[in-house]
């Protein structure tokens, strides 16, 4: 997963708060996956108004050495269909170079 | 997302671990919706047949949907009986999708006219069970009952001709069809459907034939051995976790979810800790009389119960216990075990050796069988009838009912 990438939330999906984070049901492929963490419950909301993962993961406070755990739990999220690349940049922000934007 | 996991903290630990202690909501929720059926399957769960006449209205069903949509229930396995025989089974279809939430019903096929078939492959966030028992029909009619075979598999052709998608074939596991698998993978293949494959249990009119029907030692070895050659391609949900006996766990969830992400609401707005455990004992409460199905699942004491640590008696000290954990609470129920012991169909045989000794099948609380014999009645109906009744249950069949809420279900992350 590339932290520089702008993703969101597929509109196909559903969160429902747990105890222990969220479950997360795809009405499309009929997936049901398990958010383990609060913290990656608010990165998965966060997506679809940050400028990129980057931004998600700074707002929803995560310390930056847990990252690269993050970003392999997104690419999990990303094969099951449940987040989706989104085109350009939320409200305006500053973009980064998205040359081999190829998922 | 293992490695999030790993670094969890207090919320480390496994997904079976969470499951133990229970949902906000239920995952695998089944709602019967009616005890009528035009079969009647020698090994019904829900031993159907006749009309409650107390089945819930079209009003109150709508509230049911209304409150799963609060809860935020994805979809509901819809059964029964034969839920297509209800007259306003299309709207609640309609309604229930119209309210997000996502519905898998169980039919016999009786109601799959090529008109319902489009219709269906014209709606989204629907799926489709076709039961069938056996490969063959004189292996399925044995148990489902004369003609029943023709029902299903025209359905199924109307079905694929309608261009449906990933239609699912719902096989109870019998002594007369393990040997069988490869066909029903065969016919599967031919209209583009997926096998779901699932355990048969003593519940309902099931306790009538299980001691002829279920899968004998050998059998289950020969099952284990194909599901772990094929268990990929097929759906079993949480049927036969009792198997990691043999060696490895299979695919599905391997933990009793009874009460604690599986439930059953029954036609007259019962709700039970499964659907496999229809029986007083099990229930723990109505949505008419109790406040609402929100209220029953996260209030009763019941199901505050079976979401406490659960004491494995005699099965601790087994080796498969992790993967096993005793195998099914209902199996062992309503063949009068411990439900802290073994399962009766324990692969290491501490099951036969229970049911060899002391103990009492419980009664059936109750019983839709129709009273009079069918027309199409299944051979094995005739032949296994409940002693203590006055009168002769009708055809005893495997209904579309007799699968479980799990077996769709993958757990992913
Ligand atoms: S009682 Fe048996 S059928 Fe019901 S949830 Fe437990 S294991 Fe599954
Ligand atoms: S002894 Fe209990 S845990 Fe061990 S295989 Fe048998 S049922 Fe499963």
């Amino acid at each position: 997963m590339d932290l520089a990438q702008a993703w969101a939330l597929s509109p196909l999906v559903t969160l429902r708060p747990e105890p222990f984070g969220a479950l997360a049901y795809h009405f499309g492929n009929r997936r049901l996956v398990f958010l383990r963490r609060p913290e990656l419950v608010t990165v998965v909301r966060g997506l679809a108004a940050a400028a990129d993962v980057r931004g998600a993961l700074a707002a929803a406070g995560v310390a930056e050495r847990h990252w690269p755990a993050y970003a392999g739990a997104l690419a999990r999220l990303a094969t099951a269909g449940l987040i989706q690349r989104r085109e350009g940049h939320a409200h305006g922000e500053p973009g980064h170079d998205e040359g081999d934007e190829r998922p | 997302m293992n490695e999030v996991e790993r670094t969890s903290g207090p919320l480390a630990g496994s997904l079976v671990e969470q499951f133990e202690y229970g949902l906000d909501a239920p995952i695998c929720l089944t709602w019967e919706l009616t005890y009528a059926c035009n079969l009647s399957c020698a090994h019904c769960l829900s031993s159907s047949g006749r009309r409650d006449p107390r089945e819930l209205t079209t009003a109150q069903c709508e509230g049911v949907i209304d409150e799963l949509q609060r809860m935020q229930v994805f979809y509901v396995n819809v059964g029964g009986g034969e839920p297509t025989i209800r007259p306003d089974f299309w709207h609640l279809l309609d309604y229930a999708v119209g309210h997000s939430v996502g519905v898998k019903f169980s039919t016999n096929g009786v109601r799959i006219t090529p008109e319902r078939a489009r219709f269906l492959a014209s709606t989204d966030y629907v799926d489709v069970q076709v039961s069938l028992d056996g490969a063959t029909p004189e292996v399925n009619d044995q148990v489902r009952g004369a003609g029943s075979f023709r029902t299903a598999v025209t359905a199924l052709e109307n079905l694929a001709e309608a261009g449906f998608t990933d239609t699912k074939i719902s096989v109870v596991m019998t002594r007369t069809n393990i040997p069988q698998l490869d066909d029903f993978q065969a016919l599967a293949d031919r209209y583009g459907a997926t096998l779901r494959l699932t355990r048969l249990r003593p519940s309902g009119r099931g306790a009538d034939v299980w001691d002829e029907l279920h899968p004998l030692p050998n059998q289950q070895r020969q099952l284990y051995d194909w599901l772990r050659e094929h268990g990929e391609r097929v759906l079993t949900g949480d049927s036969f976790f009792h198997l990691a006996g043999f060696g490895e766990s299979l695919p599905g969830l391997n933990l009793c979810g009874a009460g604690r992400v599986v439930c059953l609401i029954d036609p007259v707005g019962d709700v039970y800790a499964c659907p496999f455990a229809i029986h007083e004992t099990f229930r723990a409460g109505n949505l008419l009389t109790d406040g609402g199905f929100a209220a029953v699942w996260r209030t009763s004491p019941l199901f505050a119960d079976l979401r406490s640590p659960q004491t494995g008696g005699a099965c601790t000290k087994c080796s498969h216990f992790d993967a096993c954990r005793g195998g099914c609470m209902a199996a062992k129920f309503f063949t009068g075990l411990p439900l802290d012991g073994p399962d009766p169909e324990c692969v290491q045989g501490y099951g036969e050796t229970a049911l060899a000794g002391e103990r009492t099948v419980p009664s059936p609380s109750q019983d839709h069988s129709r009273r009079t014999p069918t027309r199409n009645q299944p051979v094995l109906l005739q032949l296994s009838r409940r002693e203590e009744q006055p009168w002769s249950p009708a055809a005893p069949p495997v209904s579309a009912c007799a699968e479980h809420p799990l077996a769709g279900f993958t757990p992913t992350a």
